[in-house]
């Protein structure tokens, strides 16, 4: 048993979370996973290890290749399921506030 | 501290809701959507096209790090200065197809405005997809590897 793996862990790392954007998209083979990314194949691995230890990826087999898909219900386990979402756009819209703060079209600003 | 923009994104539901308060006046909030070299600036795109007007078109281009490019477009349909902007967007060469936007813009008070943006996606699958993007390290990311999936034949 290990107890450093939580979900929390998991999405931590930019590598886990474009894992689970890929299989998002579609169950695929650890093999295609690792297609996707310039890692090493073992550390590909270790990565679908720890996102199938904290349940966020699934395993089927499918005749003799054992395909990973995305657990939903984990995903929306966790607290923060779209946080990052969030997060985006809250970023687009601080930069909004930013510029339009320091905006200045000259001598056409209204006094109220 | 409060939040400033928030999500409303309801189980089982095609649509969400995107909220933010803003310590600017509704003009200039507004503004912010409608001059390219601004829009550009908080985007973080390069502004192709953009007829703010009823039946206007816009396009965006976003090259990454590597040089790939990503176009995003979409069609006004309805354009009311300082009110609303009802349109349509789109990534391209993505599986994801069009979305509806309902942008409403309201001023709070004489230095502070709020945006509504209201987003319905074709079905609750899509939406759930779109919310799942982020995970990814930003939207370029993605891009590749949905091209990378798209491009490949489906394994079996």
């Amino acid at each position: 048993m290990n107890l450093r793996r939580d979900v929390f862990q998991a999405i931590a790392d930019p590598t886990r979370r474009a894992v689970l954007l890929l299989v998002a998209s579609q169950s695929m083979t650890a093999g295609a996973i690792a297609a996707n990314f310039d890692t090493a194949r073992p550390t590909v691995s270790k990565h679908l290890q720890i996102l199938t230890e904290c349940e966020l990826l699934k395993q089927e087999q499918n005749g003799r290749e054992i395909y990973y898909h995305i657990n939903a219900k984990k995903m929306k386990e966790v607290a923060d399921f779209i946080e990052p979402f969030r997060k985006m756009w809250d970023d687009r819209f601080n930069k909004l506030e930013t510029i339009m703060k320091k905006y200045n079209p000259g001598s056409n600003r209204k006094k109220k | 501290m409060e939040r400033k923009t928030k999500i409303n994104a309801e189980d089982g539901k095609q649509e969400l809701v995107i909220t933010r308060e803003f310590d600017l006046p509704l003009e200039l909030l507004f503004k912010a959507y409608v001059e390219p070299d601004i829009v550009e600036q908080w985007m973080g795109t390069k502004v192709l096209k953009l007829e703010s007007k009823k039946h206007g078109s816009y396009q965006f281009e976003t090259t990454d790090a590597k040089g790939n490019k990503y176009g995003f477009n979409g069609v006004i349909h309805e354009f009311v200065p300082n009110q609303k902007i009802t349109r349509t967007f789109e990534m391209e060469n993505t599986p994801f197809g069009v979305q509806l936007e309902f942008l409403e813009f309201e001023k709070l008070t004489d230095d502070t405005s709020k945006l509504n943006m209201h987003i319905v996606y074709r079905s609750v699958a899509l939406r759930d997809q779109m919310l799942q993007l982020p995970f990814a390290q930003g939207i370029n990311m993605a891009h590749n590897r949905l091209q990378n999936i798209v491009g490949k034949p489906a394994c079996r």
